[in-house]
């Protein structure tokens, strides 16, 4: 278990990058502290696989630093590193069985035999296939295959983190609940240090104790699942997590007062000056669609009942927007308004975040 | 449910017989004409029933030809497939010298075989080839034409300068599919470069393998252009394989009935190893997947 430090970090496929755009993986400096469990989340192409793989050593960064508790591994090979990672699509190995498969890893270490018996049981208990255990591997499902793989990525118990890339993209969504849960227990059992990558908001936000949020080959925010949502630093990390995504529109800032299509709103607290492409971002969870004609005048585009709530998508200005609304709102039909809570608005200067003035930054 | 009987679907299938017959059953049914008749010439053929098969059968010089035979294919494979996985195993794996290795390896293949032979026998003999005269002049005996054992080493030598390629490329072509990340999860499981190669590399090479295997031994089974020109067979019948022995006896000696029951047993044998060699190597695979 470890410390993970990134230091001036930033890996680029190119052999002489020349622009930063060239760069898969922009400069960054953070620290993994040992025994949190962290998802790292984006889309597809952002640079999240490409920092694990250089975490655990299958991929050397172009430049900067990566160390396991302050001591330089950046060169270090991955066998030395100790550490587990599982890959999105099921790796196992065919001739062998599932028993074989899930003591490969202890084996090739030289664990005792006493040992690797009893954890491979174990292991197999716990990814639910202690029945398969002594058949081969070949033929089995895909589901299975992945349930093997990360029981390999589990069974080493010294292991200084476990990477996980994407690792339930073949699972089924049943599966996925309950592999979670136990990709869950076994944190607080042994309080590895875990990375797990995904581009799934929900397995994000259930997984982990800290959110890393990545666009662009760039770490845009790193926070609890709760710091994202209510105050996403970036643009993105609102469009992203949270579903709708967070609305995000042109606007006039002139102190406590936004100027939306113009008409005035209130921001709930002061604003400094600021240059650039001046936005506000406020999610749907805030939006309130009223009939009194308060609030910015707006157009029902439809309505979408999912259920639990009802999404109403809306036009203010040629810009569009969403709002959510109980189940038993009625939605006016006669010169509907929005109004914004103010609790919920976010500022953004060129995609970044404001901070108001008074808020420590 | 109405389904509709047409019979006249079966006409479909009238080119695929026809084509089958024409290559296939009809000259094959010519040798066995052949192989149950016996002629003095004239094109007047006498009923001999399976007189040929039994003196063949009886015949020193066809059971001779036939171990010759199968010790060829034998060494053969035992260095062509080996060899042509290690190659594989070490050629680039993209990029332009993938290419590079691609078109050399390639290129044996596409010589034309007596031209192969050709090649060979000069570049084997002692006065004038390169091979040769290198031997001789370091003072190691070697004379094709006259030694048996300097003649095998040759031809063996030739087949797998000459084949090995085909092997390497079939193996690249299996290693090619393994997705990157088994070898990125061996590493993570500290496997060595052994066991990478026994649970993931050779495992994944077993369907291109079998085929290779298939291909080199009715290959090789087969051979004659290229031994017939370097030796003709010999010295005395020491490279005489199955087929050189055969158009030996077919042509040169214009003995058909014989020949033509040789033929039939040569055809048998190789089907029945290909089929036995197929057999092991289905099961083989199945046997893993229970």
């Amino acid at each position: 278990m470890a410390k993970i430090t990134l230091d001036n970090l930033a890996h680029s496929y190119f052999p002489a990058p020349k622009s930063e755009d060239d760069f898969a993986l922009k400069e960054l400096n953070h620290d993994w502290v040992d025994g949190e469990a962290y998802a790292l989340l984006g889309a597809s192409g952002c640079g999240k696989s490409t920092l694990l793989n250089i975490i655990s050593g299958l991929l050397h960064p172009s430049q900067g630093r990566i160390l396991f508790n302050d001591q330089d591994v950046t060169y270090a090979p991955t066998a030395e590193r100790n550490i587990a990672q599982v890959f999105q699509f099921p790796v196992v190995y065919d001739t062998m069985t599932v028993r074989d498969n899930l003591a490969f890893p202890l084996r090739n270490r030289g664990a005792d035999p006493n040992y690797v018996a009893s954890r491979v049981q174990q292991i197999g208990k716990m990814i639910g296939m202690e029945a398969e255990l002594d058949r081969k591997a070949r033929g089995l499902t895909a589901d299975a295959k992945q349930k093997i793989s990360l029981g390999r990525g589990m069974v080493r118990e010294d292991v200084n983190a476990l990477l996980f890339d994407e690792p339930l993209t073949v699972i089924d969504p049943h599966m996925k609940w309950e592999l979670r849960t136990q990709l869950k227990s076994l944190h607080h059992e042994f309080g590895h240090t875990m990375i797990y990558v995904t581009h799934d908001q929900t397995e994000a936000l259930t997984f982990a104790d800290k959110v890393v949020v990545m666009y662009d080959g760039r770490v845009v925010q790193i926070g609890t699942p709760q710091e994202l949502f209510e105050r996403p630093a970036h643009t993105f990390v609102g469009y992203f997590i949270g579903s709708p995504g967070m609305n995000v529109f042109d606007a006039k800032i002139d102190g406590a007062t936004a100027q939306i299509a113009g008409v005035e709103v209130p921001l709930g607290a002061g604003y400094k000056p600021a240059c650039g492409k001046l936005q506000v971002g406020v999610r749907p969870e805030y939006v309130k669609v009223t009939a009194d004609g308060t609030g910015v005048p707006a157009r029902v585009l439809r309505v979408e009942d999912v259920g639990r709530h009802k999404i109403v998508r809306l036009e203010i200005d040629g810009a569009q927007l969403s709002a959510i609304a109980g189940e038993g709102d009625v939605i006016p039909e006669m010169n509907p308004h929005v109004t914004f809570d103010p609790e919920g608005i976010n500022v953004y200067a060129d995609d970044w975040r404001v901070a108001p003035a008074g808020e420590a930054a | 449910m109405n389904k509709t009987v047409n019979q006249k679907a079966w006409f479909l299938v009238l080119p695929v017989l026809v084509l089958v017959a024409f290559s296939a059953v009809i000259p094959l049914m010519t040798v066995v004409n052949y192989s149950v008749q016996d002629t003095f010439g004239n094109n007047q053929f006498f009923w001999a029933g399976l007189e040929w098969f039994r003196e063949m059968l009886q015949d020193d010089r066809m059971w001779d030809a036939l171990g010759r035979q199968l010790m060829f294919s034998g060494i053969i494979l035992a260095i062509e497939i080996p060899l042509g996985i290690y190659i594989a195993l070490n050629m680039p794996k993209s990029g332009f010298w993938a290419s590079f290795c691609l078109v050399v390896m390639s290129l044996p293949l596409l010589i034309p075989w007596n031209v192969v032979g050709t090649i060979w026998q000069i570049f084997g003999r002692v006065d004038i080839g390169l091979l040769g005269y290198t031997l001789k002049q370091l003072g190691i005996s070697y004379n094709y034409t006259q030694d048996p054992f300097a003649a095998w080493v040759t031809v063996i030598v030739m087949d797998v300068w000459h084949w090995t390629s085909l092997v390497a490329l079939l193996a690249y072509a299996g290693l090619q599919s393994i997705p990157n990340a088994y070898y990125q999860a061996a590493k993570i499981d500290q496997a060595t470069r052994w066991a990478v190669f026994r649970y993931i590399e050779l495992p994944k090479m077993a369907g291109v393998l079998m085929i290779a295997i298939l291909l080199r031994f009715m290959d090789s089974f087969m051979i004659y252009t290229e031994p017939f020109v370097v030796t003709g067979g010999g010295p005395g019948s020491a490279t005489t394989f199955l087929s050189i022995d055969l158009v030996k006896m077919a042509l040169g000696q214009f003995d058909l009935g014989p020949a033509a029951a040789f033929s039939i047993m040569y055809f048998l044998v190789i089907l029945l190893i290909s089929w036995v060699f197929y057999t092991v190597m289905t099961n083989l695979d199945k046997r893993d997947s229970v």
